[in-house]
């Protein structure tokens, strides 16, 4: 992502006109084999990454056809109706407070799981990069196992554990502490416990990235010059650690916010977040222009984060330069 | 009594800075445990520049880090001006370090790595801009207090580092191979500098280097370590004049060494007799000594050559001549098949014409013979 | 003059000071390996029960696996899995490893970032969106076509596959040294000869990680799956999250348990490869 250091192609180029003109020649050679072996995967990802999203803007402008699908006339309504509903009697419009109220869950979740993810995650990494160099890896590898493993498996073994007979409850009620099962599954903590679940690894991996660099002599160096512990790492470490804190922060508020399979299948039907108001649009609701422009919302925000990403790293790498 | 007052009179009563008594350091369990320092017993007079000196992995650095507080003695005891501070973290020591690496914090400008200890102690904020100012001006940075500390030269961090850890006025400094990274020039400028700096503040140094000659010049006191013990402690003549054990003759200047005969011992002289039968008066090591073989050592500039064979203490063959500018290097080999090197100094008067072959007597400076320990 | 404060106290009794250690840090720490591995244990229980449900334990039993192993829905689903992991890795790591060496070692050049943007574009943009954008899409081309195979979702997995194969072969050839190849030309080796002999046997473990990381995630996917399939064409998850809907048994139990082991396999492999490759 990164557009690294953009030197003039020119610079390196050795004086003089001739030797000049042959290096100009081979470097022309170079880009036209470089853009020679990149086009490939550019036309495949042009084709089922990019192109599908212009297609989607175009949809996001049209009529809804009766069965799914669109009509080919111009319209505003789906974009409308992302925060606004036309009242069916009476015509007049009004904030759509059922969607008002998804962004709301999605936002405050992502929030959440983000938030939680850090609090386990921040000390796990540290952790890790704390051992020894040879048990390191090891711990890495733990991280890495379950980040490697079906996100639909993982949903669902925490729904097992958290349903009205799961392992939680029947815990619970064996011990004598309920009498009743406690509703767990199909509630808005449910959906977060389980982004958490699922997502924590992407928290971790960073921020353990960003630490393994830390050079811990400045720790030394801290206590020496009498910080105490609270202070080493909210004066030190947590400043140099900061970009890869932002990243794993990213990379998990991202696909919460845009999560499909845990709400569905931890949030039941009542508790929907974005993408399954999305994924409703193309189903029953039968409103693609409206799914269109909801997907293009989302991913909107998406992208304003990315931009703060981008924009605090760089401020943050500007130290070390 | 309380804490404090213990401390002070422990400062009116002993004029030292650092006592470390039966200090050992273990690092590891079981078979693969390594002693990084072997029972060591060591006193740093206050206000003195004293040196750890010894190869890479003799423990000077372990001792450093044990003093400063990053690592906790396994047995034995660290006292700061009488007070044990063997288990204190290193934030509750008045103790500062300049590090190998200079630790300099990133993310912080060459006056905000300067104020952060201040900050840390909690000194009111104009205490420490003018603290901060002073320390610029001591080590000259005042024109760069506000740069990034990755944009400044390694001479100019190695200041800063300087600068950062002599601002909270600590009772000792600490320096851990500070100028192990810097050019041969620069390197001679900052011996200068470090031992102004020291006569400047009054504070106590204990500086660590494997480079002889680097202590040799700075020191007040040098402590010879190998192997986790110290082996010699003195003043840099006394270490290199009368050095007690052959790992030291070793490792600071050159040294011939020899196989003698004692034939008595008094106090801290001895009368020997060397493998060409001359008898010469030595000087002793503390340690119990009795007749009979010793090790013994020459240094090469204290032994002359001379055509004069027969006054000579020892005779020997010329085998090679090295000219090294300010000096010339004789290598002889004895009749008992011994390597023996001396060492003149070059002066354009009397230059002496000896060439390879020759058959040549040694002459040896009294008091130039130095009994070890074995 | 600012001078340090003396210690005040007594070194406190009992445990040394450790650098870097940070209180509650390691519990915290232990927590989170805890609890990512503690909900997949009871899912790998369950899925030998004998008895029916998913809440009492019945005693040990293979039948759930067995009847997994006999269910045609589930018997298409993982041969339909595995062709499109298998292509779809295939393709995304040619077309990774090409890309690869187009764009590393090489002086920047104008369309640098919009060339990476358009690689990473996958891990940026949420599923969900490229999902319905590309059920849009594939929707209008079947209604013109009226083909309904398979090739939507090789496509799709491709495209998604690329950047987690590019990722490790772009690293891989990052860390390479350059004047190998200058080394090569030296001994008289051409272009083509400098790359099969040297550059192309350097880069295979950066290769091999990447094909598999495709695999896996291909594997795994869910989501646009679910969205860019005609009907009938199930894979392993998207099964999977039909029969979440219904009563269950210990029936998907016993395969996330397959997909589990295959997941922690190839992540194995992977580590071992990775820790050789240094």
């Amino acid at each position: 992502m990164s557009a690294g250091s953009q030197i003039p192609a020119d610079s390196a180029a050795p004086a003089g006109k001739a030797p000049g003109m042959q290096a100009e020649a081979a470097r022309r050679a170079d880009v036209r084999r470089n853009i020679l072996l990149t086009t490939p995967a550019l036309i495949v990802l042009f084709f089922a990454a990019s192109g599908p999203l212009l297609i989607m803007l175009v949809y996001s402008f049209l009529r809804p056809g009766d069965y799914g699908g669109v009509q080919w006339t111009f319209a505003t309504d789906g974009w409308a109706s992302v925060f606004l509903q036309r009242d069916i009697f009476d015509d007049t419009l009004s904030v759509a407070d059922a969607h008002l109220s998804i962004f709301w869950r999605s936002v405050k979740l992502s929030i959440l799981t983000t938030f939680t993810a850090l609090v386990l995650g921040f000390p796990t990494a540290y952790f890790i990069a704390t051992r020894p160099v040879e048990s390191r890896n090891l711990w890495l590898f733990l991280i890495t196992i379950p980040f490697w493993t079906n996100l639909l498996i993982r949903t669902f073994a925490i729904m097992e554990v958290i349903r009205n007979q799961g392992l939680i409850n029947n815990i619970l009620t064996g011990l004598g502490l309920i009498d009743e099962p406690i509703q767990m599954l199909f509630t808005d903590f449910a959906i977060m416990l389980g982004m958490t679940y699922v997502y924590l690894p992407l928290m971790v991996l960073p921020i353990y990235a960003s630490m393994e660099k830390f050079d811990f002599r400045l720790v030394e160096a801290g206590y020496d010059l009498y910080a105490t512990r609270l202070r080493v790492l909210r004066r030190i470490i947590l400043p140099l650690v900061k970009p890869g804190v932002v990243a794993g922060s990213i990379l998990v508020f991202i696909p919460s916010l845009g999560a499909y399979v845990t709400p569905r299948v931890l949030g039941g039907g009542k508790n929907m977040m974005l993408g399954n108001l999305i994924s409703l649009q193309f189903g029953q609701g039968r409103n693609w222009p409206l799914g269109a422009a909801l997907s293009l919302t989302l991913l909107l925000i998406v992208m304003v984060a990315l931009l703060y990403y981008v924009r605090s790293v760089g401020k943050a790498e500007s130290h070390h330069g | 009594m309380g804490v404090e007052g213990c401390w002070i009179m422990a400062v009116r009563e002993e004029a030292t800075a650092i006592d470390g008594h039966n200090v050992s350091k273990i690092f590891g369990t079981g078979a693969n445990s390594v002693a990084a320092l072997d029972d060591v017993s060591v006193s740093i007079r206050q206000n003195e520049f004293f040196t750890l000196l010894g190869p890479s992995g003799c423990g000077k650095t372990t001792l450093l880090r044990l003093i400063a507080g990053f690592d906790t003695p396994t047995a034995g005891t660290i006292l700061l001006e009488g007070n044990d501070i063997s288990l204190l973290p290193p934030y509750s020591r008045p103790v500062n370090t300049v590090f190998q690496s200079y630790a300099l914090f990133p993310h912080m400008t060459v006056a905000g790595n300067i104020a952060f200890g201040l900050e840390m102690l909690g000194k009111p904020k104009p205490e420490i801009d003018d603290t901060v100012e002073r320390m610029l001006q001591l080590v000259q940075m005042e024109h760069l207090k506000s740069r990034r500390t990755s944009e400044i030269s390694g001479g100019q961090q190695q200041r800063v580092a300087l600068a950062r850890a002599l601002a909270p006025h600590p009772r000792v400094l600490l320096l851990d191979e500070p100028l192990s990274a810097l050019d041969y020039k620069l390197r001679k400028e900052m011996q200068i500098e470090l031992k102004r700096l020291q006569n400047e503040t009054g504070i106590t140094f204990v500086f660590v280097t494997h480079d002889q000659e680097e202590a040799l010049t700075m020191s007040d006191r040098i402590a010879v370590m190998e192997h986790g013990k110290i082996l010699q402690v003195g003043s840099p003549r006394e270490i290199y004049d009368h050095p007690a054990e052959r790992f030291v003759a070793d490792f600071i200047g050159d040294s011939n060494f020899l196989t003698a005969d004692l034939t008595s011992v008094s106090g801290s002289s001895a009368q020997l007799k060397l493998p060409s039968g001359k008898a010469m008066t030595a000087s002793l090591p503390d340690g119990a000594f009795s007749k009979g073989p010793a090790t013994i050592v020459i240094r090469p500039e204290h032994a002359r050559l001379t055509r004069k064979k027969s006054g000579a203490a020892m005779s020997g063959t010329l085998e090679n001549i090295v000219y090294i500018g300010t000096d010339t290097q004789y290598h002889l080999k004895l009749p008992e098949g011994t390597a023996f090197v001396v060492r003149s100094q070059n002066r354009r008067d009397a230059q002496e014409d000896y060439t390879i072959g020759d058959e040549l007597g040694i002459e040896i400076s009294a008091n130039a013979v130095q009994v070890l320990r074995d | 003059m600012a001078e340090a404060n003396l210690p005040t106290s007594r070194p406190p009794s009992g445990r040394p000071f450790s650098i870097r250690s940070q209180p509650g840090f390691a519990t915290l720490a232990i927590l989170c390996f805890v609890l990512l591995y503690a909900p997949l244990l009871p899912l790998v229980v369950y899925s030998f029960n004998a008895g029916d449900s998913l809440a009492y334990f019945e005693g040990l039993s293979w039948r759930w696996y067995v009847s997994a192993w006999d269910n045609k829905l589930v018997q298409d689903a993982a041969i339909r899995s595995l062709i499109l992991a298998a292509s779809a890795s295939l393709f995304a790591t040619i077309l990774a490893t090409m890309a690869a060496l187009g764009t590393t070692r090489t002086r920047s050049y104008r369309g640098q970032t919009l060339i990476y943007a358009l690689i990473n574009q996958p891990l940026m943009v949420p599923e969900i969106v490229t999902a319905v954008a590309l059920l849009i899409m594939f929707a209008a081309i079947k209604a013109a076509t009226n083909y309904h195979g398979l090739a939507y979702l090789i496509i799709a997995h491709t495209a998604f596959c690329i950047p987690f194969a590019y990722l490790p072969i772009r690293a891989r050839l990052e860390g390479m040294d350059l004047s190998l190849e200058t080394a090569a030309a030296d001994l008289y080796a051409t272009p083509w000869q400098a790359f099969r002999r040297v550059t192309l046997p350097l880069m295979w473990p950066g290769i091999l990680a990447g094909a598999m990381l495709a695999f896996v995630i291909s594997l795994d996917d869910v989501v646009i799956t679910e969205f860019v399939k005609s009907s009938g064409q199930d894979t392993l998850p998207t099964y999977m999250l039909g029969q979440l809907r219904r009563v269950i048994t210990p029936e998907v139990n016993a395969i996330s348990s397959v997909l589990l082991a295959i997941s922690v396999v190839v992540v194995t492999i992977f580590f071992f490869l990775n820790r050789k490759m240094r």
